[in-house]
């Protein structure tokens, strides 16, 4: 069945189909909508879920922590100064590998205030070891979400769903539904093979001396080494039961390009359609979007990039004192391994428009004989 | 008629506040407040968090920092702390304060530190859409109540009492003379100072709990409103339903910044 739905509502969708047990949420704009329609379908029984109303993103993200270690599926959804609250139990998910799912509406961080979309809530978030799945339409976020809690299960890793503020959050869009029965063969309910259980005890978050706590880590990073295949299993299985699949990165008219945009989240759109249009005027471009940022896919985006001349990296944030946050996953991808070219745009951040002209800009900066500034250029910033 | 115009920064208006909400009332009976204390609106800090009622300092013309949610008391504290000659008074609200920041909010109280705490209980998450706070009252509905609110709620008042503030008072918006002489003791107190204001929210509580118009919520208020010293006169069974208002606890005890002197002073090495 189709339904128009708000891009907030599809991760509640998505969430009721993957039959999800606890939900633990605070209130935050332009979150607020997902754990809303969520309460709302534990009230009516349309999920068998227990609804936490809790007192702080921290909280939210520590009920989670219990529920899951106490063997069930566990969700929340929060934004920018939510997810940054959240900060010290993000750690502790991932060290206790624990299968949480997490929507995060991406939103500028303050001061000064904004509720508006850029990057670098989640992004200054890249090290605690959560996956990280950057959404571009309504029907991929929703369909994400069972796929989320099935790569999480299997690695026994976090998943964090991410998806742009209001262009993507508040807006409707034609989804073709998933129902629980379907997504039950697809993702079945989850069984821990270890959980808090009176019946067979085990001892948890308890001291790690130096003897033992490296070999931990290591093993945090070897699920996300099988992280990639993971999810790329995990996505054909879905194609092949739902007709629909998005892959770790998505190539757009590549194969010849010379000039290659790199995109994530709803600027993926916008810029296929310029890339249309540059392709009319007979310029060879194509755009690469980053779905999955962690684990890093290393091998596919160099497979991508290495054929081209020039690659472009639009980033809706910036690491402070460095770069944008992709233009250095890519440049770190591609090091050593080829010499082209790669230059940063950062682009649209506090929820700034990047509208087709704006993406059209930096097309033109990229391919033109004019040499930018390699790591780092300010669109559109009016100082 | 009082000038209000001096005290604000026009270019922010119109307010965000919806029509019947009472924070803009609050608002005023501040402002008059401190018109009559003749406090300085270049040594008056306000501080705030995040909702409806933290938005009041984009309105006021004086010193103003609008923080992260729940930690506007640990601001407050820093500003108080770094330099004790100014006023500091905190906007806050029932989610802002006794939910994310409740932490702070305790220990404010405990250590008795001289701010002017104007807490806005509506009941609700109101800036948001609705969702329960810690003050919404057992039974009453809210967008994440759909069936009644489960958990009971905190008495505001009667928590800062226990963790020990030296002056609380609750006040209400119908009551709004009141209000403002609640204000006026609480800015003059030297002490972690309170006045938890009972104002309504038509938009996000009331339409969901059979009190859509804003009048009607004003009603209620003027209805279930009892003095602090009429309520001492009552039965239990009159008790019900009502709420008290007025000043609820006012003692001297050693104030935080003022301890700090001392102790400086007294640890300072003989010339």
């Amino acid at each position: 069945m189709k339904k128009v739905i708000m891009g907030n509502h599809a991760v509640s969708y998505g969430v009721r189909a993957s039959e999800v047990k606890v939900i633990s949420a605070y209130p935050i704009t332009p979150q607020t909508h997902v754990v809303e329609l969520l309460s709302e379908m534990c009230a009516n029984g349309e999920i068998d879920a227990k609804f936490i109303k809790v007192e702080s993103e921290h909280s939210a993200m520590a009920a989670c922590v219990g529920a899951s270690a106490a063997g069930s599926r566990a969700f929340t959804a929060t934004s920018a100064q939510g997810l940054l609250l959240m900060h010290e139990m993000l750690h502790w998910a991932v060290g206790a590998r624990l299968p949480i799912v997490l929507a995060n509406i991406n939103r500028a961080v303050g001061p000064p205030w904004s509720i508006w979309t850029d990057q670098n809530d989640s992004l200054s978030q890249r090290d605690v070891g959560w996956l990280q799945i950057y959404c571009e339409s309504n029907q991929e976020t929703q369909d994400t979400v069972p796929q989320a809690f099935k790569i999480a299960e299997e690695l026994q890793m976090p998943v964090m769903l991410v998806m742009d503020a209001f262009f993507l959050s508040h807006t409707y869009e034609i989804v073709d539904m998933i129902e629980k029965e379907q997504v039950r063969e697809f993702l079945p309910p989850y069984k821990p093979d270890i959980k808090i259980d009176t019946a067979d005890q085990h001892s948890f978050g308890n001291l790690a001396g130096p003897d033992h706590y490296m070999e931990l880590r290591y093993m945090i990073q070897k699920a996300m080494d099988r992280g990639l295949d993971v999810i790329k299993r995990v996505d054909s299985e879905f194609e092949e039961m739902f007709g629909r699949g998005y892959g770790l990165i998505e190539p757009y008219r590549c194969d010849d390009a010379e000039t290659i945009l790199v995109t994530s989240g709803t600027v993926a759109s916008t810029t296929r359609v310029v890339i249309d249009e540059l392709r009319d005027e007979g310029v060879r471009v194509g755009s690469l979007k980053i779905r999955v940022f962690r684990p890093f896919p290393i091998e596919d985006v160099f497979e991508v990039l290495s054929k081209a001349k020039k690659v472009a990296v639009i980033d809706r944030n910036i690491s402070f004192g460095a770069h944008g946050i992709f233009y250095q996953e890519i440049k770190s991808a591609l090091y050593g391994r080829t010499d082209i070219p790669i230059i940063g745009y950062i682009a649209g951040l506090g929820g700034r428009d990047i509208t087709p002209k704006v993406i059209r800009e930096i097309a033109d900066k990229a391919i033109g004989d004019e040499q930018p500034e390699r790591y780092i250029n300010w669109i559109g910033v009016k100082i | 008629m009082f000038d209000y115009l001096q005290y604000v920064r026009q270019e922010n208006f119109p307010h965000i506040w919806c029509s019947g909400c009472g924070d803009g009332i609050v608002l005023k009976a501040l402002i008059r407040s401190m018109d009559k204390l003749g406090l300085s609106q270049d040594e008056t800090v306000m501080v705030s968090g995040i909702g409806c009622s933290s938005r009041t300092p984009g309105y006021v013309d004086i010193n103003t920092l609008h923080t992260t949610h729940g930690r506007a008391l640990a601001f407050a504290t820093g500003v108080k702390i770094a330099n004790p000659d100014l006023n500091v008074i905190v906007v806050t609200g029932d989610g802002d304060a006794t939910a994310i920041g409740g932490n702070h909010f305790i220990h404010a109280a405990r250590r008795n530190i001289d701010l002017t705490v104007l807490l806005y209980n509506n009941y609700i998450y109101g800036m948001t859409g609705g969702q329960c706070s810690p003050t919404t009252p057992r039974g009453a509905y809210a967008s994440t109540a759909q069936h009644g609110n489960l958990e009971p709620p905190f008495n505001i008042s009667g928590l800062a009492i226990a963790a020990g503030a030296s002056f609380v008072a609750r006040g209400d918006v119908y009551n709004v003379k009141k209000l403002e002489t609640l204000i006026g003791k609480a800015l003059q107190k030297k002490g972690f100072s309170l006045v938890e204001v009972v104002s309504p929210c038509p938009t996000a509580f009331g339409r969901r709990n059979r009190m859509a118009r804003p009048v009607k919520m004003m009603e209620q208020l003027r209805d279930t409103v009892v003095s602090v010293e009429k309520w001492e006169k009552m039965t239990d069974e009159e008790r019900k339903g009502k709420f008290r208002t007025g000043i609820l606890k006012d003692i001297e005890k050693p104030e935080f910044t003022a301890e700090y002197a001392k102790l400086i002073e007294k640890m300072r090495p003989e010339e």
